[in-house]
């Protein structure tokens, strides 16, 4: 048993949930023209990604800007084409749904934005914001409408209901317009949320209040949730599983302590020595970390994509050839030629 | 050889005028902080923390309803020169800052050593070959390729961005940086080497740093030293070794303990209630209305208690 210390939902195990979303050899590429006409290349912003995502299940998506992450998510939502490659919800591939049938995907779906300010129209208030999704997802009956409002909102804590409804987004501090983010989200009841950074603009206090906020909807709708972060330190507070991305690809994918305690790929372990705790002994020493950036996606380099910022680099290998997925452990696997 | 603190702040205030009432941005702060050293400014949004920033440097908007207090830079009291006085002798010479998102404020339309070596063209006197030059070393410094100096702004990444920002104010060679949120908005990977760069500034140049930041975690990366800032007062000033590991003012025990950690499986708190208004903040202890252990007492405005070399300003430890 390599899971130390794994709690809540990590414990049931796996077959008992059945798969809510499969993502297949996603790529998303976006063609570059020159002059407005002209093919200069792809943006592989999503090359090759590949997971299940069970019912009830929190995943993290952890990687830097630029890594492709966001357009991942795009993909799930259904906003971006795939290049080639399927997603899968319950069975079903999502891009070739109907007009109607996609209108009740995006009602099984629910999106958290990073930035609660921006994603909140100005001009409406509270109750208008709640009320366009269900508008639109056919609840006809202003009643039922006005019943599910005020549920959700509670449900947020955004309570007494009264105080809020008719507000609008600049009246409210930053925590709470992020639950009014998370209310509009979970109103048409999801299967499915995908939050998107939803605490990187948050202060410390507040932060936690919201990291909890979701955790409590998760368990007590077994909702799946796709946590997209560049912090590492919040993923373990929330998350069963984590997967590692860089420049387009999955390059590992582990349970959120067993990648914390043993990470493989060079790229983790750098991530985990760049993520500060709280000690004063910090400021006494230098961070290993590698130099550079990411590569551009436009070209991407031959073989691993970390190869020319990696220090255990094996050349002739890692330089040339794509390293497959490796299994190191139970649930754990690494894109890694270390781990052949 | 000298026992004079480097800085040393004495009950600094900045109200601005607005329409609402009066906000008490900054009131009474007070701080010291030794040549070669680095202090962390540590608050959430609105504590007044960049106003702090502003108010050193005398960066103000026009608003202003009152400015007062000391600010004593080498035993000089800079508050008494005339803006003149100030531009031409503190402000970039001895002490420059690195404002909030100065990575995305840089001039998307001119190159970038231009920008970097503007400062010592109009603080120092320097011919443009001579800054363009001073603006190649810093770049160095910085580890930023020489080649980026006839960049634009655009074709940097936002780390590169940064480290530019960080050369332009270094320029001029002051001994003091006020860094305003350098590292929030950038990558993990890329704020370690950040703050790698700015390691080495300290230790070979001598440089001392007062860090603005909301990020307790990476603050730890460069602090010597910590003062907790909440509603526009300092409420807690200690040794960083001592505070990371016991602050002591519950607002900082609160905020240390909602932290999220890699490998520590503790329950995150969190503190209940917003921060106060600016514009009336409450008579007694601006943190009473929100802390688990009030009484009495803190209905009235407490001082700042010393305990072992540290101050707090909590009723708690009378």
């Amino acid at each position: 048993m390599s899971q130390v210390g794994l709690d809540h939902a990590a414990s049931i195990p796996q077959q008992a949930r059945p798969i809510l979303l499969s993502v297949q050899e996603l790529q998303v590429w976006f063609e570059l023209r020159r002059f407005g006409f002209g093919h200069a290349g792809y943006v592989h912003a999503v090359d090759g990604v590949s997971f299940d995502l069970a019912e009830g299940e929190a995943v993290a998506i952890v990687g830097e800007s630029g890594c492709g992450k966001s357009s991942l998510m795009k993909a799930i939502l259904g906003l971006y084409k795939p290049t080639s490659g399927r997603i899968l919800f319950q069975g079903q591939d999502i891009h070739q749904f109907s007009k109607e049938r996609k209108r009740w995907y995006h009602s099984r779906v629910g999106y958290v934005q990073q930035d609660p300010f921006g994603a909140l129209p100005p001009f409406m208030p509270v109750r208008r914001i709640l009320e366009e999704p269900l508008i639109i997802s056919g609840v006809k009956n202003k009643n039922e409408r006005m019943e599910r409002i005020r549920k959700s909102m509670e449900e947020v804590k955004l309570s007494p209901v009264e105080d809020f409804i008719e507000k609008y987004p600049h009246m409210l501090s930053g925590g709470q317009q992020q639950r009014v983010v998370i209310a509009r989200a979970m109103i048409t009841e999801p299967k499915l949320l995908v939050a998107d950074e939803p605490v990187s603009m948050l202060d410390a206090s507040v932060r936690v209040e919201i990291l909890k906020l979701l955790r409590a909807l998760q368990e007590r709708h077994n909702l799946s949730v796709i946590y997209i972060t560049h912090d590492l330190s919040t993923v373990s507070y929330f998350s069963e599983r984590i997967f590692v991305m860089y420049a387009g690809r999955l390059i590992e994918k582990a349970p959120v302590h067993r990648l914390i305690d043993h990470p493989a790929h060079p790229y983790t372990q750098a991530l985990l020595t760049g993520t500060s705790e709280p000690d004063a002994r910090n400021a006494l020493s230098y961070k290993e970390v590698p130099p550079g950036e990411p590569p551009s996606l436009v070209k991407p380099p031959q073989g691993c994509r970390f190869h020319p910022r990696c220090v255990r680099m094996i050349g002739g290998e890692c330089d040339v050839n794509e390293p497959p997925e490796f299994t190191v452990a139970d649930r754990h696997t690494v894109s890694c030629w270390l781990y052949k | 050889m000298q026992t004079e603190p480097f800085l040393s702040v004495r009950g600094l205030k900045l109200y601005f005028r607005t329409r609402a009432g009066e906000v008490q941005a900054v009131d009474g702060v007070d701080f010291d902080l030794d040549r070669n050293r680095a202090v962390v400014i540590l608050g959430e949004s609105g504590c007044g923390k960049t106003s702090l920033a502003k108010a050193i440097l005398r960066l103000l908007p026009r608003n202003i309803s009152c400015y007062s207090g000391s600010i004593l830079l080498k035993n000089r009291d800079v508050m008494t020169l005339t803006e003149e006085e100030f531009r031409r002798s503190v402000r970039w010479v001895q002490m420059s800052l690195v404002p909030q998102a100065a990575m995305n404020a840089l001039n998307p339309v001119i190159r970038v050593g231009e920008q970097v070596a503007e400062p010592a063209i109009i603080h120092l006197g320097a011919s443009k070959r001579e800054a363009m030059e001073m603006a190649g070393n810093m770049f160095q410094l910085v580890g930023v390729p020489i080649d980026f100096l006839t960049r634009y702004p655009f074709e940097l990444s936002g780390g590169m961005r940064q480290r530019a920002a960080i050369a332009m104010a270094l320029i001029t060679s002051p001994s003091l940086i006020i860094l305003d949120e350098p590292t929030s908005a950038l990558d993990v990977l890329t704020q370690a080497n950040i703050f790698n760069v700015l390691k080495r500034l300290k230790k070979e140049l001598g440089l001392s740093f007062i860090l603005i930041t909301h990020d307790i975690a990476t603050s730890s990366e460069l602090a010597d030293e910590v003062a907790v800032m909440y509603a526009g007062q300092i409420i807690e000033t200690a040794d960083a070794s001592a505070f990371f590991t016991e602050p002591l003012h519950p607002y900082s025990q609160k905020l240390m303990a909602s932290v999220p950690r890699l490998r520590q499986r503790t329950e995150l708190d969190f503190i209940v209630g917003r921060p106060p208004s600016l514009i009336n903040p409450p008579k007694g202890c601006r943190f009473a209305a929100r802390c688990p252990f009030r009484f009495e007492k803190c209905a009235e405005d407490p001082p700042a208690f010393r305990r072992d070399g540290r101050q707090v300003k909590c009723w708690l430890y009378a």
